[in-house]
């Protein structure tokens, strides 16, 4: 097996060494009656060739975003990524190395994760942002639980435009918790319905921005009124390119900004891996979760960088930790940051109008369609249409015309009477054509 | 006097000379990297984009005004500030890696390539199903292989890391629980989760995630659960033990098949920390042992890249019993091809919600599915048996200079030592493993499991060959003879050699600065 370097003879000088006579007696721990002598019922050892045909098969299923016209987003968004971004997070160094616990030889990550955490708190407008968590449901969820930390409450006040998906996972971790939610009902433009429930017992409000419709939406007056009773404001954010645009988080007075950082720097991935970026205030540094990287000096007086603030966390406190979480999202922060890097600002506010552009001229060519009512009114780049018949099977026979024409909101959450409603996202890698061919084969089969 | 050649170039050293500190504070080849923010690159992007045809005007109010303070780079910039970073990272590709229960294996290339086909990696979670039929057979065929090397019946795919993958566990665990009548209430509470001492710091911070209260339970002499004591601990008010086998140090469970009866006869779940599942995959299946549920580290044993700390991957196996309240998404097969349930409904009615948006780590599956498919099943039990064979081979190699925490009998795929060999010297184990990296070696593991005094946990996996691992043997006994000789300024400054001495953390901690801040006087944002 190619990735095995011993050889057999290596085996019984090492098996002498030891003083075993056959590697069973390795394991003479296992009780006799869970040990196995033959190996298990599946396939023997390949070589890559086998392996390629096999995986190559399956991949061939599947009908890749960039061969077709393409606009689904909902909390996923296909942008263009530089090679350079994944050539260096193949590098060896990257790939293959763990967690920085050793700063000495680790500064190339650490340096970069405090370049990213800059980064992130730059875009968010937050004074503060952690080396990231898994994705940005789990960035919400987790966001939720440290609010009730900060504010000692119970309940969380979540808007109905915050991405169905991540009301979901939060949900499953916080009720575990004993935390109350109080969710909205979906409405395209209506963030700020959450004024009105805040009451006393009420830890945070969570709102979107865009919204799972694509609604752009000021949040300021959100933020007044939370922080007037005694609550936090958690803003998601689950397209990052948007705040190339838009007004940050930070900006409108968000404290807790739990956004997915996948549009820079990630492909699809179908879903994973992703990356969750957490920023914050500074005086709640000490209840966030997750990893954060820190300046320091080394015994030279020499500036370093280390893991820090590690007092929070599980290999510490246990079972007094702020989270369970054990890792952050290593090399998908690495893409970020590299992608985000070669951007700069001025890169990255072009990024952002281009895909605020494309998303205008999609809107304008489907709302010429008869029977289609754009229902979104202010947008980043994605927008919610209303047709005239069920989206799931408007967008299941444009498929069979080989388009991908967006995500129905039904499929996210069914039963909210919104099974007509269809999902549009257009980003820089949108074209002319792929407009026009959306509009042609909608007018088709509407 | 040094040798010239005929146009008068020295073609041999000089004689050596003491070293001065270089002018610039680079190394040689180690540069002295600034970060991005104090490049001159505030106006400059890196990214050819045409030219925008609109302002964002119709946005009004909505739009930033302000900066943002995003410097960029040009691509050749881009490409040395990361490869100079790069060079100051240790990595598997240079070294072993020898991380006691964190099996820091070879990542093959292969997985890479397999995850970058477009049919994996640019496709949307949200696409038809229709269109994602090839993914979602991977995603089955996944399942299979880990059923079927696990002995269990059912597989969660989704949860994103090992930690994850325990809230998974003790999550189906507790609907389990309330399916049968006993949630957390207060007239049948089982309300607690006993947790050996040795075991790893998610697992008490899951089960308080979870709102359970944790209840130690001891450890023998030999390293193992103290059956007894767990005995004395289970009762009708706890909900699961979690169990870490083979264990944080580095051994079988001799009584697993003991414990797992306790458990069950008590009527609480065992919850396995599939960590160390390198050491017994292909000869030992956990649902022979009784396990409810255990997390598989598609990082550790099945070879996703690491990556200077993720994206992990922690699918979770589940016994009969716990199987139908897996979360959401599930795959399902039939005859029109595979389907997705994405919610609690159908098979997956009592499914316990939902842990993340979409599908999971699906680059992360593409791995593992790659790495497995190569070994086959003969390959996947070799990979057991030299881990082992390995970690054993270490152990016999350095017990006569170091003290292994637990001489007697073979351990599995890590050997502990404690630091009973180092007393008396003023090295301690901290000092001991900053001189390793001076001579090129990451560091084991260190003060963990808690359980053995100044812990070293070496796993060296595998992926490892008798030559290396020789080499690393040589490097640990001339180091261990350097300590006992009194060499002790080798150890109390180390490292000497590395890109960085040794890190000041009390000052990281005590005044945090997590972020670049322009300096005073300068304009650039936040």
């Amino acid at each position: 097996m190619r990735y095995l370097p011993l050889t057999p003879d290596d085996r019984t000088a090492m098996l002498a060494a030891i003083g075993a006579k056959s590697v069973d007696d390795l394991f003479v721990d296992v009780p006799e009656a869970a040990r196995r002598d033959g190996v298990v019922d599946l396939p023997r050892v390949m070589g890559e060739l086998e392996v390629e045909r096999a995986l190559k098969r399956m991949a061939g299923k599947n009908t890749v975003a960039g061969d077709v016209p393409f606009f689904c987003g909902a909390g996923a968004y296909r942008h263009h990524v530089p090679a350079t971004v994944d050539h260096i997070i193949q590098r060896s160094e990257f790939l293959t190395s763990y967690t920085p616990y050793q700063p000495e030889i680790a500064q190339g990550t650490l340096q970069y994760l405090y370049e990213f955490q800059t980064q992130v708190a730059n875009l968010t407008g937050m004074p503060v942002a952690n080396a990231s968590l898994y994705d940005g449901s789990t960035a919400m969820a987790e966001g939720v639980l440290m609010a009730t930390r900060v504010t000692r409450r119970n309940k969380a006040v979540i808007s109905g435009g915050v991405h169905p998906h991540y009301v979901a996972a939060t949900e499953t971790v916080v009720h575990a918790m004993g935390v109350e939610t109080q969710v909205l009902a979906p409405a395209v433009d209506g963030e700020a319905e959450v004024i009105g429930q805040i009451g006393p017992d009420t830890a945070c409000v969570v709102v979107q921005t865009p919204n799972i419709f694509g609604t752009a939406t000021d949040v300021s007056k959100i933020a007044e009124a939370a922080q007037a009773a005694g609550a936090l404001l958690i803003v998601v954010v689950t397209e990052a390119a948007s705040m190339g645009l838009l007004k940050s988080p930070g900006e409108m007075g968000a404290d807790i900004v739990a956004a997915e950082g996948q549009s820079i720097g990630n492909a699809l991935n179908f879903g994973g891996p992703y990356v969750g970026l957490f920023a914050t205030r500074d005086k709640l540094v000490r209840q966030t979760p997750g990893r954060y990287c820190g300046e320091t000096v080394d015994a030279e007086g020499r500036r370093g960088f280390v893991l820090t603030l590690s007092t929070r966390e599980q290999h510490i406190r246990r079972d007094k930790a702020t989270s369970n979480i054990c890792t952050n999202s290593g090399l998908c922060t690495l893409a970020f940051s590299v992608h985000m890097s070669l951007l700069g600002e001025t890169g990255l506010r072009r990024l952002a109008l281009l895909n605020h552009e494309k998303a205008v001229a999609t809107r304008d060519a489907v709302a010429a369609v008869p029977g289609v009512e754009v229902l979104t009114p202010r947008f980043f780049n994605e927008f919610a249409v209303r047709l005239p018949s069920d989206a799931t099977e408007v967008v299941d026979q444009l498929a069979e015309r080989g388009i991908l024409a967006g995500v129905p909101y039904g499929r996210l959450n069914p039963g909210a009477g919104m099974e007509d409603v269809l999902l549009i996202a257009a980003t820089e890698t949108t074209t002319d054509d792929d407009i026009s061919a959306l509009k042609s084969a909608l007018a088709e089969v509407l | 006097m040094s040798t010239m050649n005929t146009v008068g170039r020295p073609t041999t050293p000089n004689a050596v000379s003491e070293k001065p500190a270089t002018l610039t504070g680079a190394r040689g080849l180690l540069q002295d990297e600034a970060l991005i923010f104090e490049s001159d690159g505030w106006g400059k992007t890196g990214v050819d984009l045409p030219e925008p045809k609109t302002d964002g005007g119709d946005l009004g109010d909505l739009v930033r005004a302000d900066p943002i303070g995003l410097p960029g780079l040009s691509e050749p910039e881009a490409m040395r500030h990361y490869v100079r970073l790069s060079q100051k990272n240790h990595a598997i590709d240079l070294a072993v890696y020898p991380l006691g229960s964190c099996t820091m294996k070879h990542n093959p290339r292969l997985n890479e390539k397999m995850a970058r086909l477009p049919g994996f990696s640019d496709i949307h979670p949200l696409q038809p199903q229709s269109t994602v039929q090839g993914a979602l057979e991977l995603m089955d065929s996944l399942s299979h292989w880990l059923t079927t090397l696990t002995g269990m019946p059912a597989v969660a795919l989704s949860p994103k890391a090992g930690a994850h993958g325990e809230l998974c566990g003790l999550m189906a665990i507790r609907a389990a629980h309330r399916a049968a009548g006993h949630g957390l209430r207060s007239d049948n509470p089982r309300n607690k989760v006993l947790v050996p001492t040795s075991a790893h710091g998610t697992n008490p911070a899951t089960a308080a995630f979870v709102g359970y209260q944790v209840v130690e339970v001891k450890q023998t002499d030999d390293g193992r659960v103290d059956v007894a004591d767990l005995a004395s601990k289970l009762g009708d008010d706890v909900a699961a033990i979690m169990v870490t086998n083979p264990n944080t140090c580095g051994l079988f469970e001799r009584d697993i098949l003991e414990i797992s009866r306790l458990t069950h006869e008590a009527g609480a779940y065992f919850y396995c920390d599939g960590a160390n599942f390198n050491a017994i995959v292909g000869r030992v299946r956990p649902g022979d042992l009784g396990v409810d549920a255990m997390h598989i580290n598609l990082h550790k044993t099945f070879s996703t890249p690491h990556g200077g700390g993720g994206p992990g991957a922690g699918p979770v196996v589940l016994s009969e019993a716990l199987a139908p309240f897996a979360p959401a998404p599930w795959v399902v097969g039939g005859k029109d091809g595979f389907r997705l349930i994405e919610r609690e409904e159908g098979d997956a009615a009592q499914a316990f919600g939902r842990l993340c948006a979409f599908q999971g780590q699906m680059g992360m599956y593409v791995r593992a599915l790659s790495y497995m498919m190569s070994h086959g099943s003969d390959g996947l039990r070799q990979v057991a048996e030299d881990a082992v064979l390995n970690a054993n081979y270490i152990k016999a190699r350095l017990s006569d200079v170091m003290s292994a925490a637990f001489p007697n009998g073979p351990c599995m795929h890590e050997a502990l030592f404690d630091d009973t060999w180092l007393k008396g010297t003023d090295v301690t184990t901290l000092d001991f493993a900053k001189a390793m990296i001076d001579e090129g070696f990451h560091p084991m593991t260190m003060y963990f499991p808690l359980v053995v005094h100044g812990a070293m946990l070496i796993e060296p996996t595998e992926t490892e060959s008798k030559a290396e691992l020789d080499r690393f043997i040589a490097a640990m006994r001339a180091l261990a003879g350097a300590a006992k000789a009194g060499d002790v300024d080798r150890f109390k400054g180390a490292p000497f050699h590395a890109p960085m001495r040794r890190l000041d953390e009390t000052r990281a901690a005590r005044s945090p600065v997590l972020r670049w801040t322009a300096p005073e006087g300068t304009n650039r944002a936040a």
